[in-house]
């Protein structure tokens, strides 16, 4: 408990380039660009694969290859790769990580909807896109945003690996905490991150709230 | 007019779902496609509105190709009813209806409208417009499907076996509702079921499919009960075959004996029951004027005297069929059954004897 009091209580680590506000916008940029990045690939591959039934393998794959991954090995090899300096490698290591749960969820969640349903909406007169925007998203948004939700929150507890490479975010008190043996830094940092995703989780709920249908989301 | 002309249905795999299928199903009319599993009537039903596509042969729906036709346009102008409903559980009953309108660019305003009239038609309340479909019983579910198939005003309507996923007691409802919504609007249907007892009650002509996709017989209920064209057939259309044809004649043919003494009757020419020692006795009653062979019959055998009353619509008697009455009119019916083919161009009456009966 002193250690947060320490933490939250020191007038300093509230200003400055390397202040807790700070941090926490910083950890957002990378956090908020990496999900974007990936929502924007996953979300629109997810439908059109989950509608068209053609390339579920893509999925498959996606999905073990990146969970294989270690997010920590990849960001180091990238920085090999590429080198340090701009926030590419931490970028791209979080984007491999956000698309997974988007993917699979789009993908399961168009999938997913009953075939008579379908069947229905083409019955009526529905063409393939109507049918896919009309019809087969609205019924499988919440397993879409539970994908999406998924992946903002492993996003948001990973970002911190941006300070390993020397970048901002929140991860900067962990790091800099535990080679300054400072843990005041390094609890109060871990217990923003946290906050953070909380933050996330119930931005999602509300999100969810808003818009689902109702008679979608009695259903499930 | 929707006619077939040596439709075949092959898969890829050499299955032949339909094979060589030519019938027509006349305007204004409904005609049942029936038959065990596997005979392909759901295929049939489907390439008329293109969901499926024939192999060979041709669909022509009044007189062009349903192949000329873009399949959402075509789909557009052709209700859809289907076993699950399916209906969009995303949006409000209201909606629901309102989908085909909304597809031919109507303003919501008149779209909602048009689906109010339509939930009121197939006798929904107004108060479950604003509801999801989960929030309906399976039965409501399948009346917003029929409005839905409606909405636009389709001449046409494909009904895919509709009303088997609901408990027999909203069946027959829902089947009285159709008969009484057809007598109003005079769609030209097409209806797929594998019940012969839905076929006989709403065709008003019945195609009877074997296995492997070869139509067996064609015909109005009452023949295909009279003479089954082979064992198929008749074996499809099961036991009573006899008592259940007495359902399509009328009647109004029946002479009728003035009313006897001792049928106490209320203050209204209403029947009580018949008088005995014991005190009133059962009776049973048939409209002449709305109700078969079949009901007379049965009125008669609810009486321990032998003796149907009929009353008028208003439940009054009006006079008494004996035993001897109705066997005259069971011998003139019996071996000379009344041919009823649907006339293409005609309109089938409203005062069909079956829509009476329950």
């Amino acid at each position: 408990m002193n250690w947060l009091i320490d933490f939250f209580g020191t007038a300093a680590n509230w200003s400055g380039s390397d202040g807790i506000p700070v941090r926490i916008l910083e950890h957002l940029e990378f956090s908020a660009a990496a999900f974007l990045i990936a929502a924007l690939i996953a979300v629109p591959l997810g439908l059109l694969i989950g509608h068209t039934g053609r390339g579920g393998f893509i999925v498959v794959v996606t999905a073990n290859a990146a969970r294989a991954l270690p997010t920590l090995g990849l960001l180091v090899l990238v920085v090999l790769l590429i080198g340090v300096g701009t926030v590419l490698p931490v970028l791209i290591p979080l984007v491999v990580l956000a698309v997974p749960p988007i993917l699979v969820n789009t993908y399961e969640g168009v999938r997913g909807v009953d075939a008579d349903l379908r069947d229905a909406a083409y019955g009526m007169g529905l063409r393939g896109r109507q049918v896919l925007f009309r019809v087969l998203t609205p019924s499988a948004l919440p397993l879409i945003l539970l994908g999406l939700r998924l992946s903002a929150i492993q996003v948001v507890s990973t970002a911190s690996v941006a300070a390993f490479v020397g970048l901002g975010g929140l991860g900067r008190f962990i790091i800099d905490g535990l080679a300054t043996k400072t843990y005041s830094d390094v609890i109060g940092g871990a217990v923003l991150i946290a906050l953070l995703a909380l933050a996330v989780q119930l931005g999602f709920t509300v999100l969810d709230r808003v818009v689902v249908s109702p008679g979608v989301r009695q259903v499930r | 007019m929707i006619t077939f002309e040596g439709v075949t249905k092959r898969y890829p795999d050499g299955t032949v779902a339909v094979d060589d299928l030519s019938l027509q199903a006349p305007t204004g009319a409904i005609t049942v496609f029936v038959g065990p599993s596997g005979c392909g009537k759901t295929t049939s039903l489907r390439m008329i509105n293109r969901m499926i596509d024939a192999t060979s042969g041709r669909i022509l729906l009044d007189d062009q190709d349903v192949r000329a036709i873009d399949p959402p346009t075509l789909r557009r102008g052709i209700g859809y009813v289907i076993q699950q409903a399916g209906l969009f559980p995303h949006r409000k009953i209201v909606d629901n209806v309102a989908t085909v309108p909304y597809l031919l660019g109507w303003d919501k305003k008149k779209a909602r409208a048009r689906a109010m009239e339509l939930l009121e038609l197939v006798g929904l309340d107004s108060k479950l417009a604003g509801r999801y479909p989960f929030q309906l019983s399976g039965g409501q579910q399948q009346r917003v499907g029929v409005a839905r198939a409606l909405a636009a005003d389709p001449p046409v309507l494909l009904m895919d076996e509709p009303f088997s996923a609901v408990d027999p007691i909203v069946r027959a409802s829902l089947q009285e509702e159709l008969l009484h919504l057809q007598s109003e609007l005079h769609k030209t249907i097409v209806f797929v079921t594998h019940d012969i007892d839905e076929a006989i009650k709403l065709g008003d002509a019945v195609a009877v499919l074997r296995v492997g996709g070869r139509l067996a017989q064609m015909a109005d209920p009452a023949t295909l009960l009279s003479e089954p064209a082979d064992d198929f057939v008749r074996e499809f259309l099961g036991k009573d075959r006899g008592i259940r044809r007495l359902s399509f004649v009328p009647a109004t043919g029946i002479r009728l004996g003035s009313v006897p003494a001792d049928l106490e009757l209320d203050e209204d020419t209403r029947p009580l029951g018949w008088r005995s020692d014991g005190g009133l006795l059962p009776y049973g009653t048939f409209n002449p004027e709305r109700d078969s062979l079949r009901a007379a019959l049965d009125a008669a055998l609810l009486s321990p005297n032998g003796t149907a009353i009929a009353v008028d619509g208003d439940g009054r008697a009006i006079g008494v069929a004996t035993r001897d009455v109705l066997d005259e009119a069971l011998a003139r019916h019996g071996t000379r059954p009344e041919k009823r083919v649907p006339d293409p161009d005609r309109e089938v009456p409203a005062s069909d004897p079956r829509r009476a009966e329950s």
